[in-house]
């Protein structure tokens, strides 16, 4: 499945638009400790997280994730933003918990 | 520079700065993708870079990074002045850490870095002498397999 439709799917909020929206998802990994998604996400995958601040963009960047998905509609700072940018890395949301969202990307297919 | 190396450079680090953490490593990567590496070289080499460059920002004052690439491999040696590490076989357990409560609450101190830097290198050396510092140095094969 390509980054776009499931953005539209599970109703996940763009940031900051998108690096690429064909991007095609190759899993979801959720964790809010980042050696633990260093280790266990792999490329091409979105981050299911609560953790907003600025040193997520480069877990994101050095693992090439597909996107990170900010959970409870937590406010993103401004620092993670500009690096976003500056890294070119997606950043969703949803006003889901990290439960739910996890579940619901996974009854979109991707286990 | 040793007589077969391609490419090399140094970096500094500095110790709690956590808004420039990282930086080092993605650049590095950068650089690696423009020599033209494979990516699962890269890739291998970025996360290693990464692990240890955090650990510098949360526990050393300083470090520098010197990286090295010869036609057989990626050499990276990261020499830290910091409170060195008291016993290395603990710290390389996976789930060890000294983390701050700060830290933790930023996401890290699972006590996986070092463990990811031994999983993803070819070869991973610790020193460390207590109120010196600490060297990390790790290498990653270009060719055969991990
Ligand atoms: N450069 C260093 N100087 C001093 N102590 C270090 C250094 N690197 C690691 N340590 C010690 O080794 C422990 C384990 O390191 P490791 O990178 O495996 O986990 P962590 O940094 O605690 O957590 P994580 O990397 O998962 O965020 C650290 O908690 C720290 O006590
Ligand atoms: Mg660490």
């Amino acid at each position: 499945m390509k980054l776009k439709e499931l953005t539209e799917k599970c109703g996940l909020e763009t940031v900051n638009g998108f690096a690429d929206e064909n991007k095609e998802i190759a899993g979801a990994y959720s964790s809010d400790l980042l050696s633990d998604v260093i280790a266990n996400a792999k490329k091409d995958f979105v981050w299911i997280t609560l953790q907003t601040h600025l040193n997520i963009i480069a877990v994101a960047a050095l693992k090439e994730l597909a996107a990170i998905i900010i959970v409870n509609n937590k406010e993103i700072d401004k620092d993670t933003l500009q690096k976003a940018e500056e890294e070119k890395v997606t950043l969703l949301r949803t006003g889901l918990n990290t439960f739910q969202i996890s579940g619901k990307i996974y009854e979109c297919g991707i286990h | 520079m040793n007589q077969r190396a391609m490419y090399s450079q140094s970096f500094t680090i500095k110790g709690g700065d956590f808004i420039n953490a990282g930086t080092v490593s993605v650049r590095i990567k950068r650089l690696l993708k423009e020599i033209g590496l494979k990516p699962d070289i890269i890739y291998r080499a970025a996360i290693c870079c990464y692990e240890a460059e955090m650990n510098v920002v949360m526990y050393a004052n300083e470090a520098t990074l010197d990286f090295t690439i010869t036609v057989e491999n990626i050499t990276v040696k990261l020499s830290d002045k910091g409170p060195g590490i008291k016993n290395i076989e603990l710290a390389m357990k996976e789930g060890y850490s000294t983390a701050t409560e700060k830290m933790r609450e930023m996401g890290f101190g699972a006590g996986m870095g070092l463990p990811n830097i031994k999983n993803n290198a070819d070869v991973f050396e610790i020193e460390s002498e207590i109120a010196k510092g600490t060297i990390i140095s790790f290498k990653i094969n270009l060719n055969g397999k991990h």
